[in-house]
């Protein structure tokens, strides 16, 4: 008897472990970024335009005005296409194609970001610079391969809510004279939108959270980019591009970029769980 | 000569969560003898079987009142072993279940658990259980291949093998021969009548026509109440409450 | 004039079929060029040779050993820990409050962006725990980020089990432990080491967490505790820094292949397996 209590608590404490470690990240992260934040100010930190480490001037808002054009930027590309191509799966193909283009899309879902990151380097930059302006290495080449990065997400989760949906819905609409396309537009994608909506949060989260494809196509400014051709920087890829060489305060402003990062997504995820939670699963 | 009961449940009533299972049920029964319990669907039966070998307290919500005893120890009292208990009172289900397992690890199972590894051993009580069940000299040429393949009356057969492998005092049997064509049935009829020299046992059986004609006693359930007991004989000809009557003729069921 | 709904329909369905086409068109585009570029120059000396000149000639092997390791210590520790919250999860509560801040942990574990696994595995095993840029500090931080999936794949695999199984143990004489062990854990395998898979895939594709964690010497590793590059970080690097276009195409196509692979694998696993056990036995 007592074996099988003794295993009992193995299994707890063992279950235990993936809060542990969520709690640990979130302490060291706090213990290294925190101190900072309060020694330059709150206020002076998130809405300070000024990231000149080596003068120690450590205002964020260049990077989360960058994260916020380039969210922005991926959910225009990401969520229109995304939802079509769920339409498209769920009502506009036979069941067929469906079974052969969702594992594509799983798939697809599974490529590292890094060659979505050299994709946009070697085709997408140039393009922009030649045809567009500026240095090519700017906010719309960031939107367009970070709306293609979450496109995966955005199908695979609506056309799931789509297809969960009753049939008497689409059945009842057609009886009564409704288009395909009425019944769509009408009736199928407002029945399904919590699930839509929570499509697109986990999509923003996907965003938010990126970093390598965006160091490698975002260019390097740590300056408000004012138009989508200049160069620019998220939150994450200061992180990303600095964290390399920095040291003391420096290399605490960076755990501080972390700090707020994290309180970010965990507000996103939060959503995301309270939106998909109450639409009854 | 007064004889010991085997079990006795006294005023055992049955819950889950808030709903009423079985109500305060007075039972006694003697060993080696084969006790049925008729009644209509939901009227309690799974639940009391299941209550004896205590699966119901896998059931998260089932509570109990009441007490049940085996040989005069009360099962419910803490220091019973479950494992010990169980393997007491062996249950067979009333679809069959083999384990995706061969045959020979099938039967072996219950004996495996009980921490007997020896290969010798352990091939005599397969084969001993098997002749038990009438189901040996069908599957002794195949003992190694997998229990899925058999048909639906060996599978059951097979479940009967597996409780007697860990030689229990009573076998519980819920509605063993449900979707069982009549061959197959007769054959576990037969089994039963022959294994109820050595173990008592519990049938809630498919139709009145088994229960008359397998039964030494009979017990007459409806909405969790123990409406009548006696002799099989007793019970299906001179029933002594107008329900039990009814449900006999074919009123209702 | 209204339009007839039917010519709306008509454009309506027209834009999805060419925002579908487009999406799909780019995406695969995205891999054929990279793939094409790549795939000859994926010579067996490619795959066994070091690098070379920082990584413009010569070939990935000391890195493909460098991913290996990694992702091997990552599974290693990530597999019994997620089987063991799986089966804790399923087989020893129901929904208590305990299930439900364990499950919160795991969601919320999901969602954190690699760059702060980086950031914690960096001041926790590189600097805290004084393990410095190694295989062990990279692979540990990957073992936190795929947990989740480990964790959701095994549930996903137990839960698929017909109880039956479990109630006959149990009427045999079974303890909830030997049920585990020989009912549940034997039959779950297939699902769990389709979990392990996609773990595995994404090891291989993570980048922004083992930079910060195991550096970035392409050097074949001589320990645990030696710095390491992988493939995904090789190909980082080459890209960005210029070093040499054919090597990160090269790079580049030997990463989506071996991708590909493992999560054709997973996924054919998955269906195989784990919807065939939820056809048996019954509830």
């Amino acid at each position: 008897m007592s074996k099988e209590k003794f295993i009992e608590k193995i299994l707890l404490f063992i279950a235990l472990s993936s809060i542990s470690i969520l709690g640990l990240i979130a302490f060291f992260i706090f213990v290294e970024g925190v101190p900072l934040i309060w020694k330059v100010g709150l206020q002076k930190f998130l809405l300070g335009d000024r990231w000149f480490p080596s003068q120690g001037s450590f205002g964020i808002l260049p990077m989360i005005i960058g994260s916020f054009l380039v969210t922005l930027g991926a959910l225009i590309v990401g969520v229109p296409l995304g939802i079509s191509c769920a339409v498209f799966l769920c009502e506009l193909t036979p069941p067929t194609f469906g079974m052969i283009i969702r594992p594509m899309i799983q798939l697809l879902a599974a490529i590292p970001s890094v060659i979505f990151g050299f994709w946009g380097l070697i085709v997408l930059v140039p393009l922009i610079r030649e045809h567009l302006g500026g240095p090519g290495l700017s906010v719309l080449a960031g939107s367009l391969v970070l709306g293609l990065m979450i496109l995966p997400t955005i199908i695979s989760i609506s056309e799931d809510s789509l297809r969960a949906l009753p049939r008497t819905f689409k059945e009842g609409a057609l009886s009564l004279g409704a288009t395909h396309w009425q019944t769509i537009w009408r009736v199928l994608l407002p029945a399904a939108r919590s699930g839509i909506v929570a499509s697109i949060i986990l999509g923003m989260g996907r965003a938010i959270g990126e970093t390598m494809a965006m160091i490698m196509i975002l260019g390097n400014a740590a300056q408000t980019p004012i138009s989508i051709l200049d160069s620019a920087r998220t939150l994450t890829t200061n992180i990303g591009i600095e964290m390399g060489y920095a040291t003391g305060d420096h290399r605490q402003a960076l755990f501080a970029t972390g700090v707020v990062l994290f309180f970010i997504i965990m507000g996103l995820n939060s959503l995301a769980l309270f939106v998909s939670r109450r639409k009854g699963s | 000569m007064p004889e010991k009961d085997k079990i006795t449940l006294q005023n055992f009533s049955s819950f889950y969560g808030d709903s009423l299972a079985l109500k305060e049920v007075s039972l006694r029964i003697r060993g080696n003898q084969i006790f049925a319990f008729l009644g209509p669907a939901r009227s309690g039966k799974t639940t009391l079987l299941k209550s004896i070998n205590r699966l119901t307290d896998l059931i998260f919500g089932a509570r109990h009142t009441g007490q049940i005893f085996l040989d005069e120890q009360d099962i419910f009292a803490p220091e019973v072993a479950l494992p010990e208990l169980r393997r007491r009172v062996g249950m067979v289900f009333d679809l069959p279940t083999p384990l995706p397992l061969s045959i020979f690890d099938n039967v072996a199972y219950g004996p495996r658990l009980k921490g007997i590894f020896q290969k010798s051993r352990l091939e005599g009580i397969v084969e001993r259980a098997l002749k038990s069940a009438v189901l040996w000299d069908e599957v002794k040429e195949r003992l190694s291949s997998s229990a899925l393949r058999l048909s639906g009356g060996q599978q059951q057969r097979l479940c009967i093998a597996r409780v007697l492998a860990l030689e229990p005092e009573i076998i519980m049997l819920d509605e063993p021969c449900s979707g069982l064509d009549p061959i197959s049935t007769a054959s576990i009829e037969e089994s039963l009548t022959l294994l109820k020299k050595e173990y008592t046992i519990l049938l809630v059986p498919h139709n009145i026509q088994q229960a008359s004609r397998v039964a030494d006693r009979v017990g007459f359930f409806l909405n969790g109440e123990l409406i009548e007991q006696g002799a099989a004989e007793q019970i299906f000809t001179r029933p002594k409450d107008k329900r039990t009557e009814d449900y006999i003729s074919g009123k209702f069921g | 004039m209204a339009i007839s709904r039917f010519k709306t329909q008509a454009i309506s369905h027209g834009i999805i079929w060419i925002g579908a086409f487009l999406t799909l068109a780019v995406m695969v585009l995205i891999l054929w060029q990279i793939l094409r570029e790549g795939v000859p120059l994926l010579t067996p000396h490619f795959f066994l040779e070091n690098p070379r000149q920082m990584g413009r000639t010569g070939g990935i092997f000391s890195i493909i050993v460098g991913t290996l390791l990694i992702t091997a210590v990552a599974v290693v520790i990530a597999t019994p820990l997620g089987v063991g919250t799986a089966v804790f999860l399923r087989e020893y509560t129901r929904d208590s409050k305990i299930s439900r801040i364990i499950r919160f942990g795991t969601d919320c574990l999901a969602g954190v962006p690699s760059i702060i696994f980086g950031l914690f595995g960096f001041v926790f095993f590189v600097i805290f725990l004084r393990m410095g840029w190694s295989i062990l500090s990279g692979g540990l931080t990957l073992t936190a980020m795929i947990l989740p999936t480990i964790i959701c794949t095994a549930e996903e695999a137990i839960k698929a089990i017909p109880y039956s199984y479990r109630e006959v143990s149990f009427a045999l004489g079974g303890t909830r432990w030997q049920t585990v062990k020989k009912v549940v854990l034997p039959n779950a395998l297939p699902g769990i080491f389709t979990g392990i898979l996609l773990g595995v895939g994404r090891s291989v594709g993570e980048t922004a967490a083992i930079i910060l964690t195991s550096g970035s010497s392409f050097l074949m590793p001589t320990s645990l505790f030696s710095p390491i590059r992988t493939m995904s970080i090789h190909f980082f690097i080459l890209a960005r820094e210029g070093i040499s276009m054919e090597m990160a195409y090269a790079t580049g196509a030997a990463l989506i292949i071996l991708i590909l692979i493992i999560n054709t694998i997973a996924n054919w696993l998955l269906h195989r397996y784990v919807r065939k056990l939820e056809g048996k036995g019954h509830a």
